[in-house]
């Protein structure tokens, strides 16, 4: 697990500079082409990935995809602007050509030297192995198979089973006027299975999946068990589906289960925690650190340093090493997330959350595994508190409006809780609330914190980046159900 | 087309060839490539400075075999003879652990587009970064300057691209044509006691030159910011909902969705089985119009080689046709409908009423003009969405509204819908006017 970092930032240098005959020695002298202009700050970003995915329909695995893609990106920091150019080839003279469009942002000035390189000293999360050829192609599309077999084997009510399995290894290296030299080498799997099922001319749908920064054994330990529960999950849920009523319309009590509900925090918290929209003073959020934005009950944390987590990463794509940031304690906003820009332009200092999707894409601060820290209370308690309300314990996906602090997110599988017992199954509704205010509301918070299986996927501004979200059981007073039944 | 054009499709259809040759060497009985180049440049401003500055530079080559029904796929960035060698060999070997696919394959030879219309779809533009950045602080200005209350922005942005696109099968068929893209957008946030609100207005065409007046969408961005100040809440109820022009596309696209090759044979859509039924109210026709000059869904052929065409997917109400390429197709023993890749210009008949109309038709009710969230379930055609808007009463708009959801089940929507607007916005791919829905589950207080 532990490869010296020094071997690392190596290994990497010599997949991505030399086969094109580069030597750091270039980078320096192209970096300091752009700091010819007006310039604070200009990073240079190599990546090389590999990335493949197999489907299976219909009982058969009908397609594979295998794509390669590498390339370079310049960025030219003046103050606020950014001036930003990228090759899909990695070779001197377009990296020259890139470096004189990114620095146009800025006049010719003085020419500001260079820091002299210091090699990163990033985390060791998880081992720098590509996992595409951890596992054999003819076992790739057997372990899909099982997964279709284990689905239609649990009910003879499920119709469709489709699934697929995807890999990516990224490679990154960074080289900056501050000085930064750091690399990082990412694995990244994922598993997914959804299935139709019917009775009656009924259909509903119910999907399961998980992921890591492993490699494909994840999913092939212990027989296959993380697969068959994918697999099983998948048919539960569709099954509930089957029973659901009409959910419920209005305001009422709503009880988040634990794990992939936490993406309430990711859509109602976390983005308009982010550092450029607080530094524009755009997010509702905007100047109010030291506030009081929730009840004591909840600390909410930003962390990038978790073992294996799909929203980990050893350094963040400004070759800063993440960290477990605080966000909320016991209520009170305590920072926000930055990259380096934001950070130098607020007078703080980077949190490593500086993300982009690729060379091509412009860093900025994102979200890496965002989760509340557990409370007192068992799941079990919090349910047996609500006289009338809802139990939402799977969603979708959820979106959020930064400036008037409204979130959206819509459940997959709830339930009706009547004197604090749950009762039957309603139809996904989607909850809206207000950032600034939900955490307010928060007035119980469960001892069971589960992060998610490792499939969130956050998408801003086009770019789209993965992600890990999580949260205890959580008892919101108050939030809007948008069902159809008055 | 200029002489530089013509070169760089020469050059990108010689790749193209080029692959279907290294998979014929391969073995492979059948290939086809989809190669492109694009670049542009995106500038944004905000309070009045450069904030970005971006040169894109895209190029991709994908490539899929077929060795028999078994199916391979591959793509890379990179157009060296070694990275194209190792494409087709790494889509050779995935087909050779795909099973076989009976429905697997090229489509069929003679649904081939024959004639490549010019659709009038490439217009570059010799944009420099000062140009644009001058026309993007026009456009901003013009918002920061509507109002005292727009009290800060996320800027405005002008971006321009263009690009060449090559599709070639071992049938033979090898096409290309060259596509530009270019827009102008703003948001700005606007604020009062109550909070802040932020919106945005945007302007896209083929042509910069039919962009929208940088100073108009500048206006238009603050004059819609401005409306959502003081946005409430409403009291649950069950109410008419007029879907403004903007947003009602997203429901002729849900309806897209469902009628999808894929998600028909998959059996998981709320329209499975609906074709040659009646899905809308008499009155309502939706057209499908590849060939529309200029249009930014506009392509004289789809993904697969197939030839577009003109059809109607609704006509009185009834369902005419699903959206298919030529896999769902022959899974489905119907032939392809030219849509490998998507719909092409969908367009919803309009009718006589402007939005100002509709709101009188409906009285007392929501507009709805933003959606928030995917709360929407193709296979059941349930829906539930996050959403802003404006209480109306008598035909007026008397108060803005907002954390609210609208929710109800997309089968009755359609079935419930009242008018369609004049008021066509030609923006996106689907072009649609505002649409009137009878009554929908509206959560709120």
């Amino acid at each position: 697990m532990n490869l010296p970092i020094e071997a690392s930032i190596d290994s990497v240098q010599s997949a991505l500079l030399a086969p094109n005959g580069l030597e750091m020695d270039d980078l320096e002298r192209v970096l300091a082409s752009i700091m010819q202009h007006d310039v604070d700050y200009a990073d240079l970003y190599f990546q090389a990935s590999r990335f493949e995915s197999w489907a299976l329909e219909d009982g058969i695995v009908t397609d594979g995809v295998h794509s390669v893609e590498q390339g370079v990106g310049a960025r030219a920091v003046s103050g606020e602007k950014s001036g930003f150019a990228y090759s899909d080839e990695i070779a001197l003279p377009a990296l020259q050509a890139a470096a004189v469009a990114a620095r146009a942002i800025a006049r010719q000035g003085q020419d500001k030297r260079i820091k002299a390189w210091a090699r990163t000293e990033g985390h060791a999360l998880y081992l720098p192995a590509d996992p595409l050829g951890s596992l054999g192609d003819r076992a790739k599309v057997e372990l899909l198979e099982l997964l279709d077999r284990e689905a239609r084997k649990l009910d003879p009510r499920v119709k469709q089973v489709n699934a697929s399995l995807a890999g990516g290894y990224d490679i990154v290296l960074l080289a900056a006027t501050d000085g930064t030299h750091a690399a990082d080498v990412r694995p990244l799997v994922r598993l997914n299975v959804s299935v139709i099922v019917e009775q009656d001319g009924r259909r509903e749908q119910g999907s399961s999946g998980g992921g890591s920064r492993r490699d494909y054994q994840y999913f092939m330990d212990n027989d296959a068990l993380l697969a068959r529960d994918y697999a099983k999950e998948a048919v539960r849920q569709a099954l509930v589906n089957l029973e659901a009523q009409a959910a419920p319309a209005g305001t009422m009590s709503v009880v988040l289960g634990s794990g992939w509900p936490g993406v309430l925090l990711h859509e109602a918290i976390g983005h308009g925690l982010e550092g450029d929209f607080n530094r524009k003073g755009t997010s509702a959020f905007s100047g109010r650190v030291g506030e009081r934005v929730g009840s004591e009950l909840c600390t909410v944390v930003d962390d990038g340093t978790l073992e294996h987590r799909r929203g980990s990463l050893n350094i963040d794509d400004e070759g800063v090493p993440t960290e477990n940031t605080v966000l909320i304690e016991k209520g009170v906003l305590k920072g926000y997330m930055q990259d380096k820009l934001n950070a130098r332009l607020m007078g703080v200092a980077s949190t490593g959350n500086g993300r982009r999707e690729s060379y091509a894409h412009l860093p900025m601060p994102r979200m890496t595994n965002t989760y509340m820290l557990p409370g007192q209370h068992a799941p079990e308690e919090i349910i047996a508190s609500v006289k009338n309300g809802l139990y939402a314990v799977n969603f979708g996906g959820g979106q959020v409006d930064i400036t008037s602090g409204k979130f959206v997110f819509s459940a997959s599988e709830a339930y009706m809780i009547e004197d604090g017992k749950v009762t039957y199954p309603v139809k996904g509704a989607t909850l809206i609330g207000n950032g600034p205010d939900v955490l307010q509301r928060v007035s119980m918070v469960g001892n069971d914190l589960a992060l998610d299986a490792g499939v969130g996927t956050c998408g801003k501004e086009g770019q789209s980046v993965p992600v890990g979200v999580g949260q205890p059981t959580l008892l919101v007073d108050g939030l809007t159900v948008g069902g159809t039944n008055v | 087309m200029s002489h530089a054009t013509e070169k760089e499709q020469a050059a990108l259809a010689a790749v193209a060839e080029q692959v279907l040759q290294l998979a014929k060497a391969q073995g492979a009985s059948a290939a086809e490539a989809a190669v492109s180049e694009e670049s542009g440049l995106s500038v944004n401003v905000r309070l009045g400075e450069v904030e970005t500055i971006e040169f894109n530079k895209d190029k991709g080559l994908g490539i899929t075999v077929y060795f028999g029904q078994r199916k391979g796929t591959a793509s890379s960035a990179d157009f060296s003879s070694a990275a194209l060698e190792d494409a087709v060999r790494a889509a050779c070997s995935i087909a050779t652990f795909t099973a076989e696919d009976p429905y697997a394959g090229l489509a069929d030879a003679e649904r081939m587009a024959t004639e490549i219309p010019d659709l009038d779809l490439y217009y570059p533009w010799d944009l420099t970064p000062e140009a644009a950045i001058a026309q993007a602080k026009v456009c901003e200005d013009a918002a920061r300057s509507y109002d005292a209350k727009i009290s800060n922005s996320e800027g405005a942005s002008l971006s321009s691209h263009a690009g060449t696109r090559v599709y070639a099968n071992s049938h033979g068929f090898i096409g290309s044509y060259s596509t530009s893209r270019h827009s102008i957008s703003c948001s700005v946030i606007a604020e009062d006691e109550k909070g802040m609100q932020r919106d945005y207005w945007y302007s896209v065409a083929r042509d910069g030159k039919d962009l929208e007046a940088a100073v108009e969408v500048g206006k238009k961005t603050a004059a819609r910011t401005l409306q959502r100040l003081g946005g409430r809440r409403i009291d649950t109820c069950k109410v008419p909902v007029l879907f403004a022009a903007d947003v009602a596309g997203s429901l002729v696209s849900h309806m897209i969705t469902a009628i999808r090759g894929g998600n028909l044979y998959r059996e998981s859509s709320f329209l499975l089985n609906k074709l040659g039924e009646q899905i809308f109210p008499e009155f309502v026709h939706i057209h499908e119009r590849p060939h529309m000059k200029k249009e930014l869904g506009s392509a004289p052929y789809d993904s697969e080689g197939v030839a577009t065409y003109a059809r109607d997917l609704v006509r009185d109400g009834v369902l005419q046709g699903y959206v298919l390429d030529s896999y769902s197709a022959r899974k489905l023993k119907m032939e392809s409908t030219g849509n490998a890749g998507g719909v092409h210009n969908v367009l919803i008949e309009p009718g006589e009423l402007d939005q100002q109309g509709l709101l009188r038709e409906m009285g007392t009710g929501l507009l709805v003009t933003e959606l928030l969230g995917m709360g929407v379930n193709t296979v059941t055609g349930d829906y539930s969405r996050g959403a802003a808007g404006f209480w109306v009463e008598n035909g007026v708009i008397a108060y803005p509204v907002d954390e609210i959801t609208i929710a109800s089940n997309l089968s009755d929507m359609f079935m419930q819908l009242q008018a369609v607007g004049s008021d066509v916005d030609y923006r996106s791919n689907i072009k649609c006017g505002s649409l009137l829905i009878d009554a929908m589950t509206v959560a709120g207080t």
